[in-house]
């Protein structure tokens, strides 16, 4: 209890210090960029607790799920099929590297011209730009499976289904995490930017709203809050991944203790 | 016979730079028995049987169980590996790994959930059920492997070194398990070991193998009494016997007179 008190103050001394010191130096300072953090605030809760939830936030929380469904849903499957085939991996490798390249922002024009400017085009903009970690990392992780694994398989003549569902998935599990927690970071990105460039509603467009209305609190706190969206979804995937990843943290705890 | 080798020989690779790992393998193995394969280290005693579980193609020869030619992982047998901490999903507790190889063979989830607490009774991890194999010993890991292959209920049970990364202590324990299971359960076993003294004081008969390209250099019949005994069975002088025979057979030195 006591540790946990300590790192916790320690955790916390940073940002409050950092909080405070805003605080008070954007008080004395009358720059028309920084305006005070009292309202800052004022316009936090203003908008955000909780008015445009409902018109701005919802939007946006469900393109970013659903673009974020979207690629892992598609980035699992293929990754489990090209890591299952050397074949198809070999014949694909270079289209996904080169794919992978594209920064994603540069398919929103043309996500905008085919799609138009609705939630369509959004989602599909941020599954296009977040699936690659997902695909490469699931089908690094499918080849990497201990060939033990598969040898135990066929010697007790185990069903493609059950192969599939029970081996090859939770053996690739670890990597696929690894991708998942770096595609929704590009997939928050997307998301704000999509909204940014051809939207009427969602976080992103608020922002880009606020700053060419020159209302620089509700600006701050739009970047405020996408900050807090960013944490939040990263923590509830970081949550899911400790429940699903259980087994891995605890067999690596014991193989270390081995070592030791 | 519930499991015959005839011939049996296994290269790998092609033309000239092939190597031929076992050269013409022939026994036979009787239903019930308890037959161990011994052979100096390096001698293809895997790769025999890798070839027998039907996970590798024999280059000529074949093996056969009840007359008819293994080509593919048989129903009949069951597999326990050497190494216990890769051949165990980290991810399912040790019920669900004993009931994984079961999901294919039709059977209620009543009869299913009996096998596996039958087969984690049978070596002694009842209470382990609902643990994970990386929070066992190495030894249990082991009986836990063993359970999942009692519970697939084989005719033939293929052991590759099961016991060989285990200490000592352990070790003997894990082999008066084996033989108490064996007595109790209507299986065959067929166990590669490179250990002398544990292929004579478990088998029935002890197939030993010449270095490689291996071929069966002879089969030496254990005819020590059961049930056996760590400690009375291995001072009897009949095992100190046969334990020299395979010994000299392994090392190519003649047995010394007397």
């Amino acid at each position: 209890m006591k540790a946990w008190a300590a790192r916790a103050a320690l955790q916390l001394a940073l940002p409050v210090v950092l909080v405070i010191g805003w605080w008070v130096w954007s008080e004395s300072n009358d720059s028309f960029f920084f305006p005070p953090l009292r309202e800052i605030v004022q316009a936090f809760e203003d908008a955000w607790i909780w008015e445009r939830v409902g018109s701005d936030v919802l939007p946006s929380m469900t393109r970013l799920l659903a673009g974020f469904g979207l690629a892992v849903a598609a980035g699992v499957a293929v990754g489990l099929l090209l890591g299952s085939s050397r074949l198809a991996y070999r014949a694909a490798l270079p289209l996904i590297e080169f794919l992978r390249a594209l920064p994603p922002p540069a398919i929103i024009p043309f996500g905008v011209l085919v799609f138009g400017l609705g939630d369509g085009m959004k989602v599909v903009v941020i599954a296009a730009g977040s699936v690659w970690p997902i695909l490469l990392n699931t089908i690094q992780g499918v080849r990497s499976i201990d060939p033990r694994f598969v040898e135990v398989n066929r010697a007790y003549r185990v069903r493609a289904r059950d192969r599939l569902c029970h081996t090859t998935l939770p053996a690739a599990s670890p990597h696929i995490f690894a991708g998942l927690r770096a595609s929704l970071s590009i997939a928050v990105i997307l998301m704000v930017l999509s909204e940014m460039t051809a939207s009427t509603n969602g976080v992103g467009f608020f922002l880009v709203q606020s700053q060419r209305g020159f209302a620089l609190p509700e600006m701050w706190a739009a970047i405020v809050l996408l900050g807090i969206i960013g944490c939040a979804v990263n923590a509830v995937l970081v949550m899911i991944q400790h429940r699903l990843l259980a087994w891995h943290e605890g067999a690596r705890g014991s193989a270390l203790s081995e070592v030791r | 016979m519930v499991l015959d080798v005839v011939n049996l020989s296994k290269a790998y690779g092609h033309g000239e730079r092939s190597t031929l790992a076992i050269e013409s393998l022939t026994f036979s193995v009787r239903a019930g028995e308890f037959v161990c394969i011994v052979g100096p280290s390096g001698c293809g005693k895997t790769t025999l049987l890798r070839s027998l579980s039907g996970l590798v193609k024999p280059s000529g020869g074949q093996a056969l169980i009840h007359g008819s030619p293994v080509d593919g992982p048989p129903e009949a047998m069951a597999l326990v590996f050497q190494d216990y901490s890769r051949s165990l999903f980290p991810w399912m507790t040790v019920a669900r790994n004993v009931a994984f190889p079961l999901r294919r063979k039709r059977m209620p989830k009543a009869e299913r959930d009996a096998a596996v607490a039958e087969s984690l009774a049978a070596v002694g991890l009842a209470d382990a059920a609902e643990r994970y194999p990386w929070q066992l010993s190495g030894g249990m890991q082991q009986r836990v492997a063993i359970a999942r292959a009692l519970a697939y209920k084989p005719e033939i049970l293929l052991m590759d070194e099961p016991f060989a990364s285990v200490d000592a202590q352990t070790r003997s324990d894990l082999e008066d398990l084996l033989l108490s299971v064996w007595e109790a359960v209507d299986v065959t076993v067929v166990f590669v070991t490179h250990d002398i003294d544990e292929a004579v004081y478990l088998g029935d008969r002890v197939v030993v193998l010449s270095p490689s390209p291996c071929t069966v250099d002879r089969i030496v019949t254990v005819d020590l009494p059961r049930p056996r005994d760590q400690l009375t069975t291995k001072s009897l002088p009949r095992y100190v016997d046969l334990r020299t025979e395979v010994f000299s057979a392994i090392v190519k030195r003649p047995a010394p007179d007397g």
